[in-house]
C-alpha cells in the first residue's frame, strides 16, 4: 500500500515529527533520529551569546532531515516574518513552522498573527506550517493562504497533557484539506497514536521525548505509535456499539 | 575614530571601522554556521567582508539552537 504524505514536494514516510529542545544531552539527537527514522526535526532560531558561544545544533542533527525551523519567541506577525527570513538564510531549506505567542503562561498561539504571518511567507516562497490552536475558521483561512499543512496543538506546549482538544482536532480533519499535525501537549505515544487514528497526517511531539528516562527509546515507541494509529486509520476502525455483540457464533453450544 | 554599534540588542564600542566579516571572526563566532541581520536587513554572506561596520550601525547575530 503507497501512503505518502507529501509536504511542500518532499515526500514523508515517517509521520513523527521530533524537537530538538530540552534534551540534557544533544549528542543523543542523531542516534535517536536514526534508530526511529525520524525524517522532520524542530529547531529554534536564537541570539548567539559573544561572550560563550553555544554549540551548534545542526551539527547534531543527520544532513538527511528536514529541518522544520519554527518561529519561537516571535510576538505577532512581523517578527514571525523576520524570523523566518533569517532562518531560511542559514541555508538549510524553506520550511518554516510558524508559532507565534503573547501569553507566557500557556504558550497559546495568536491565531490571527499566525494567519497574517502564513499569508506573507507563503508570497515569499516558504514551505508553511503554521502552530495554532485547533479553529475551523483559522484552519480555513490558512487554507486559503496557501499554508502546507496546519499544526493545531493537542495540548499546551511541554503538557504532556494529551489530546485535550480531540473534538476540534476532529472537525479540522473532516473540514480541511490539508495535512493536520498534532503538534503540542501530546506526553504518551497512546495519544500519538489516537490523534493518527482519527485521521491525523503526522504527530510532533518534542517534550514528551526530550524528558523521558530514555529519549532514544521513547521516540522510536512514538515512531511505532504514530505508524500503528495510521495504519488503523486507513484500516477503517470498526463501528461504536453500546451493547454485547457476539464475536463467537451463538449456536451450537452444549445441552 | 571609535564607533558603537549594538549587537544582539547590547551597545559595544569598536576601536576603529572593520568589517562585519572581521568583527565576528574577532569574537570568535563561527562564520559557518550563524545569520546575520545588519541593519534589518540580511546581507549574503559574500557582503560580509564588504560591510564596514560604522556608528549606529544595528546587528543582529543568530544561530540554530535546539528547539520544538
Amino acid at each position: 500500500m503507497t501512503d505518502k504524505l507529501i509536504i511542500g514536494h518532499r515526500e514523508i514516510t515517517n509521520r513523527f515529527f521530533t524537537g530538538t529542545g530540552k534534551h540534557s544531552n544533544d549528542s543523543i539527537i542523531p542516534q535517536l533520529v536514526n534508530e526511529s527514522g525520524i525524517q522532520v526535526v524542530t529547531v529554534a532560531l536564537r541570539r548567539v551569546n559573544l561572550s560563550s558561544p553555544q554549540e551548534n545544533i545542526l551539527s547534531h542533527i543527520p544532513k538527511e532531515c528536514i529541518l522544520l525551523p519554527n518561529t519561537s519567541g516571535a510576538r505577532n506577525s512581523e517578527e514571525a516574518v523576520r524570523i523566518a527570513k533569517l532562518a531560511r538564510a542559514c541555508g538549510c531549506g524553506n520550511w518554516i513552522k510558524i508559532e507565534v505567542t503573547k501569553d507566557n503562561k500557556y504558550l497559546l498561539p495568536d491565531n490571527y498573527e499566525t494567519a497574517k504571518a502564513t499569508e506573507v511567507l507563503v508570497k515569499e516562497g516558504f514551505v508553511v506550517l503554521p502552530y495554532v490552536s485547533p479553529d475551523l475558521m483559522v484552519g480555513k483561512d490558512l487554507e486559503n493562504a496557501g499554508a502546507a499543512a496546519v499544526m493545531p496543538l493537542g495540548a499546551p506546549i511541554g503538557t504532556n497533557r494529551g489530546l485535550q482538544t480531540k473534538e476540534l482536532l476532529r472537525i479540522l480533519i473532516d473540514e480541511i484539506n490539508l495535512p493536520i499535525i498534532v503538534d503540542a501537549g501530546i506526553g504518551r505515544p497512546s495519544e500519538a497514536a489516537e490523534a493518527m487514528e482519527m485521521g491525523a497526517a503526522a504527530v510532533l511531539a518534542n517534550t514528551a521525548v526530550a524528558t523521558a528516562s530514555d529519549p532514544v527509546t521513547m521516540a522510536k515507541a512514538f515512531s511505532l505509535a504514530v505508524e500503528a494509529g495510521r495504519k488503523a486509520y486507513l484500516a477503517g476502525l470498526g463501528p461504536v456499539k453500546t451493547q454485547a455483540e457476539a464475536s463467537s457464533p451463538l449456536t451450537g453450544f452444549l445441552d | 575614530m571609535p564607533v558603537k554599534i549594538t549587537v544582539n540588542g547590547e551597545e559595544k564600542k569598536l576601536e576603529r571601522e572593520i568589517s562585519l566579516l572581521k568583527f565576528l571572526e574577532e569574537n570568535n563566532i563561527n562564520t559557518g554556521v550563524v545569520v546575520v541581520e545588519y541593519n534589518y536587513d540580511i546581507p549574503d554572506r559574500e557582503k560580509w567582508k564588504d560591510i564596514i561596520l560604522s556608528d549606529g550601525d544595528r546587528l543582529e547575530i543568530l544561530q540554530f539552537v535546539g528547539g520544538g
